[in-house]
């Protein structure tokens, strides 16, 4: 089981400074996150969940300790291996959706791949294959501004698997969304982890997610206060 | 490939401001290949009205000869040897000679330069053989603007006063046969043309010559003792110097255009960077790094000029196409300003002149571009994907 984690964060301190002074925003922790996992990372607002994703997605390093991600430390790596890590095997979804507002729905989703060396014909095929799954075939051509929220959020969704990565990191994914739309693309990410095994792993306070987990990790000022398997699910 | 597209997205995703800035740099192409080319036209036009007119192939001075100081012109003229009148007989050199005198055009007295020409020359499209004139007064033929000037008609009849080589005065009449028309103005104002072997004759300068002009084919025909020859570099001087000056000029208007776009562009490079956090977070996350989001807006700025480029060619390139066919009109006047001007002028774009200015511009934008995108590079991905940097 160990040796198939793609995520190990060990003794991990992060703090920021604040002044003259310095703030702990992560506090000595100590986390594995195995292929195929739904986890989440819960806890109130200011607890250290997003601090925590933003290291596990390359975009931030730890102050102390270590968190290797796909056999990768994000301490030493190069910006140039840290994009690639992120291209390669990291998506992310944002509460905010983070479209690009010039680029129409396929351009969007299309983006990460542009990045990468791959024919036009099969970058089509896959940008095609991951709208249909989050079934936005007929908004193919919109502009983010002309569709509703839970729209945005599928194509944000689309954006991060449309290169099927190991790891889809998910901060807030429903903060901005109602209750119908919140299920509907919780769903779907289920969907997807069940049927091309992508480790989920999100950062959220909302019970409507929490439901959903099948590993709950409960974060509290900076510390690790619960890491519990859902039993039911 | 990837970075020139995304950025053709986001350009034209900008609408207003992008077309702004573009019309502004648009402006500045325009006005530079334009005045450029206008200035090459008339550099091209005035070298060869010149060269046909005036100076030939170069010309050789008498050695005391300085067309700037009057009072040496008595004692600037030379005897034409043998072997000079053989190039002369030859077709190679005309010899031209030049004395001060006075004439009293409606009783006023004007001092003119006379000068002594033979009817027969072919080496210059001067008019010379309109003085080829079987009359008992000298035949006389001036430029237009000295028409103008002394109120003289073809046929009028003119007294001219003048100092023989030993100091005496002497005058006779002169009769105008030919008012001539040249952009030259230095064959026109204040001189007076007649056959030189007259002039030599009243001057008691027989067989004797201030400059001697060289055909365009021969040039230089060597050194000849006691005159100095004058090449195209040294006799085209004036018309450089005025040209590099009017060049100025139309670099200053080129300067203030290209500093407002720059400006704008530079502004609207600042503001993205600014409300395009998110953007700039995004993309690291998606897999870029920084440097790649950095060249990423550079060349989304410095497509501001490849886009005015195309701009101005839709726009620009009918406008200068008609303007090189028709010809720049002069306003009136202008030729009197003592310049060698044409009453139009024809632009002349090079090839050069386009792929140089698009060059400069392409440059300067792309650093204008970068200056300010560099700050993505010390962003902290974290702030930015949330757009919290102030
Ligand atoms: N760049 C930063 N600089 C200073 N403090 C920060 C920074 N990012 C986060 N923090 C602080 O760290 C703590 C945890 O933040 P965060 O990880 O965003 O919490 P959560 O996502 O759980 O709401 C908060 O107190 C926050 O103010
Ligand atoms: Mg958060």
């Amino acid at each position: 089981m160990n040796n198939s984690a793609l995520i190990i964060v060990t003794n991990l301190v992060k703090t920021f400074p604040m002044g003259k002074r310095e703030f702990t925003a992560l506090k000595d922790i100590n986390l594995k996150f195995n292929q195929g996992e739904f986890a989440g990372i819960v806890g109130p607002s200011g607890s250290g969940k997003t601090t925590l994703l933003n290291i596990i997605g390359s975009l931030d390093i730890p102050s102390k300790g270590e968190a290797v991600v796909m056999g990768q430390s994000v301490s030493g790596l190069s910006p140039k291996k840290a994009a690639d890590l992120r291209n390669h095997h990291l998506g992310f979804i944002f509460q905010t959706y983070n479209l690009l507002q010039v680029y129409t729905v396929y351009e969007n989703v299309e983006l990460p791949l542009l990045l990468r060396k791959m024919s036009a014909v099969e970058r089509k095929k896959l940008v095609l294959q991951s709208l249909e799954w989050v079934g936005l075939m007929d908004k193919i051509k919109s502009r983010p501004a002309q569709l509703s929220g839970g729209e945005c959020q599928r194509v944000s969704i689309a954006r991060a698997m449309v290169k099927s990565p190991e790891i889809v990191l998910a901060d807030e994914p429903t903060a901005n969304l109602d209750a119908k739309n919140s299920h509907n693309i919780l769903q779907m990410m289920e969907k997807l982890n069940r049927e091309l095994n992508t480790t989920f792993i999100f950062a959220t306070h909302d019970e409507k997610v929490i439901k959903y987990l099948r590993r709950k990790i409960s974060l509290d000022d900076g510390k690790v206060v619960g890491d519990e398997i859902v039993k039911n699910k | 490939m990837l970075a020139l597209k995304l950025a053709y997205r986001n350009l034209m995703g900008a609408k207003l401001r992008t077309w702004l800035n573009m019309i502004v740099l648009s402006f500045a192409f325009l006005i530079i290949i334009w005045n450029k080319g206008i200035l090459n036209g008339w550099d091209q036009q005035a070298r060869r009205d010149t060269i046909e007119w005036e100076i030939g192939g170069g010309q050789y001075w008498h050695e005391n000869y300085d067309p700037y100081d009057p009072f040496t012109i008595e004692e600037s003229h030379g005897q034409i040897s043998d072997a000079t009148q053989n190039a002369i007989n030859q077709g190679d050199l005309t010899p031209i000679l030049i004395s001060q005198a006075s004439i009293y055009p409606e009783g006023r007295i004007q001092t003119v330069s006379l000068r002594g020409i033979d009817p027969d020359q072919k080496l210059l499209v001067l008019p010379t053989a309109n003085l080829d004139k079987d009359i008992d007064e000298i035949p006389a033929m001036i430029g237009e603007r000295s028409a103008k000037n002394y109120k003289l008609n073809v046929g009028d009849y003119v007294t001219v006063r003048w100092r023989d080589v030993n100091g005496t005065f002497d005058a006779k009449e002169i009769q105008i046969v030919h008012i001539f028309k040249t952009n030259v103005s230095t064959l026109d104002n204040g001189v007076v043309w007649i056959p030189i072997n007259q002039l030599q004759e009243i001057m008691q300068m027989e067989g004797e010559a201030t400059i001697l002009v060289s055909s365009q084919e021969s040039g230089s025909i060597g050194s000849i003792v006691g005159w100095v020859f004058k090449d195209h570099y040294f006799l085209l001087t004036e018309i450089r110097e005025m040209i590099e000056m009017k060049s100025i000029g139309g670099s200053i208007m080129f300067i203030i255009l290209m500093s407002l776009s720059m400006l704008a562009i530079f502004d609207t490079q600042v503001l993205s960077i600014f409300r395009r956090q998110k953007e700039i977070g995004t993309h690291i996350a998606l897999g870029m790094t920084q440097r790649q989001v950095v060249a990423l807006f550079t060349i989304e700025g410095a497509m501001h000029s490849i886009l005015a480029a195309i701009l101005a060619a839709v726009y620009g390139a009918p406008l200068l196409y008609l303007q090189a066919v028709n010809g720049w009109t002069m306003p009136a006047g202008t030729d009197d300003w003592g310049m060698t001007i044409a009453e139009t002028i024809y632009p002349a774009y090079s090839f050069g002149l386009v792929a140089g200015t698009t060059l400069l511009v392409l440059i300067t934008t792309t650093i204008v571009s970068y200056i300010p995108s560099r700050r993505i590079s010390k962003m902290k991905p974290t702030d930015a994907i949330r757009g919290k940097i102030q």
